[in-house]
């Protein structure tokens, strides 16, 4: 039961990290072009407020990036810090929870119309 | 001291021990085993160590030389001293036994429990196995296949420093061997003994196995394989358990 | 360094660690400044105009170029993981520490 668990953990990192690895690149060159000339909140929230894709993109990365954080601090926990795998759990999940949340609140901010 | 002596540090006793120094003559194409032997013949007959070959067949030897794992018997002094000094140790990651002797036992039980033993499918009754030279299986097990047991990725190996449960480089690299055995009938149940947080997917890819591989294997690559073979039983949800 | 470990994939293995701790631990603070912007313009601004301070932006540029050595690290690895095994491992730990520093590179100058 472990094992799969532990497995089916190491598959959601590395299917996560694929979708990350499209988002991130999408982000970089979003923010290399945002920061041109100075960054200002009229600039960035005239790209975003009301913009369908752009929140459907914002909401995957959150998605995404919960899932994959919080798999990893996990693993750094129990590797890292000697925790417990049940504590680690709580970290994990307690991770997860918090980026989703917070994540989820900044995308509504900002594309809201 | 004279400069065509070397100064060793040699490590006496138990997990609680320390280290003794001696001082053994320079030769010409010397081997860290030969250091070694030196020492136990003319300096001190109670150091225990472990060799039997001295030609990098047997995989009895390994010990760590200067901070990293190394089989003994083909390592040249001149590749590891440093300004004249070497340390020797017992190899990291498993229980010591006495001075250079490590407890090899928990290594190769995982090698068991990594379903390392070929399963046959066939009697004498029935024909040969045909299996191509060129096949993809054969050269993926032809790649692993060298592995003399040494322990030293298992010594080098970080996961397993942080994960007692976790199989090890040698091992999975011989679950993967026989994974690409076609004559094996062991294929699932392998293939669950070597998914999980003791298994495969516990490989961060840091590579040390592979980078101090005295034959030049990759267990790395091994283990990759092994993430890819199991994918579909993790992900149809079978549980080997 | 210990000997055993001084080596490019364990340095790989170290930098996409310590990136992904620094990442996950930037994530809620950036989420929560971005959700400011619920209260309208002026309250991002605020934010925006403190971090025009040279120590932020470096502190910015530290970030994205750990985003960056992160992203190709990260495909590395799958790469690895996922593709019929090569030896080139050594090339692609150096061109991933390429495009991060890159990437950084074009922070710095665009900003």
């Amino acid at each position: 039961m472990s094992a799969r668990r532990e497995a089916r953990l190491w598959v959601v990192q590395r299917a996560s990290a694929a979708l990350l690895a499209f988002c991130v690149a999408v982000h970089l060159v979003t923010i290399v072009y945002a920061v041109r000339g100075g960054l200002s909140a009229a600039e960035v929230l005239s790209r975003t407020r009301g913009n369908f894709a752009w929140m459907a993109f914002y909401a995957l990365f959150v998605f995404a990036a919960a899932a994959h954080g919080s798999i990893g601090l996990r693993t750094v926990a129990m590797e890292w810090l000697g925790w417990k795998k049940s504590t680690a759990d709580l970290l994990m999940w307690f991770a997860a929870s918090g980026l989703a949340g917070l994540g989820a609140q900044a995308v509504y901010a900002v594309v809201r119309p | 001291m004279e400069v065509n002596e070397l100064r060793v540090n040699v490590w006496r006793g138990g997990a609680d021990g320390r280290f003794q120094q001696f001082a053994v003559p320079r030769r010409a194409s010397q081997t860290v085993l030969d250091v070694v032997t030196y020492i136990q013949r003319r300096l001190d007959p109670t150091l225990a160590y472990r060799f039997a070959c001295r030609v990098g067949m047997c995989g009895s030897c390994a010990m760590t030389v200067n901070g990293a794992p190394r089989w003994t018997c083909r390592t040249h002094v001149d590749r590891v001293a440093r300004d004249g000094a070497l340390e020797i140790a017992p190899l990291a990651n498993m229980p010591v036994v006495r001075d250079l002797v490590a407890d090899m036992r928990e290594f190769f039980d995982k090698w068991a429990k990594a379903r390392g033993q070929f399963t046959p499918t066939r009697t004498r009754a029935d024909e040969f196995a045909v299996v191509k030279p060129a096949s993809r299986q054969r050269m993926e097990a032809d790649a692993g296949i060298e592995c003399i047991g040494c322990g030293v990725c298992y010594a080098a190996c970080d996961v397993v420093k942080w994960n007692r449960d976790y199989l090890g480089p040698a091992a999975l690299n011989r679950a993967w061997t026989l994974a690409n055995d076609a004559r094996d009938g062991g294929q699932k149940a392998r293939l669950h003994a070597v998914a999980g947080d003791a298994g495969c997917h516990s490989c961060h890819t840091t590579m040390s196995c592979t980078e101090l591989c005295p034959k030049k294997l990759s267990p790395t690559r091994s283990i990759s394989g092994l993430k890819r073979a199991t994918l579909a039983i993790v992900l149809r949800g079978e549980d080997g358990e | 360094m210990k000997p055993a470990r001084n080596h490019p994939a364990y340095w790989a293995f170290l930098v996409h660690r310590v990136s992904g701790i620094a990442l996950a631990l930037f994530l809620p603070l950036h989420f929560f400044v971005l959700g400011r912007a619920i209260d309208g313009e002026a309250a991002l601004d605020g934010f925006l105009r403190w971090s025009h301070r040279p120590a932020v932006i470096a502190a910015e540029w530290v970030l994205i170029t750990l985003l960056a050595a992160h992203l190709a690290g990260g495909l590395r690895l799958l790469a690895l993981e996922f593709l019929p095994w090569r030896d080139w491992q050594k090339t692609l730990a150096a061109l991933a520490a390429a495009f991060a520093l890159l990437a950084g590179l074009a922070f710095a100058l665009a900003r």
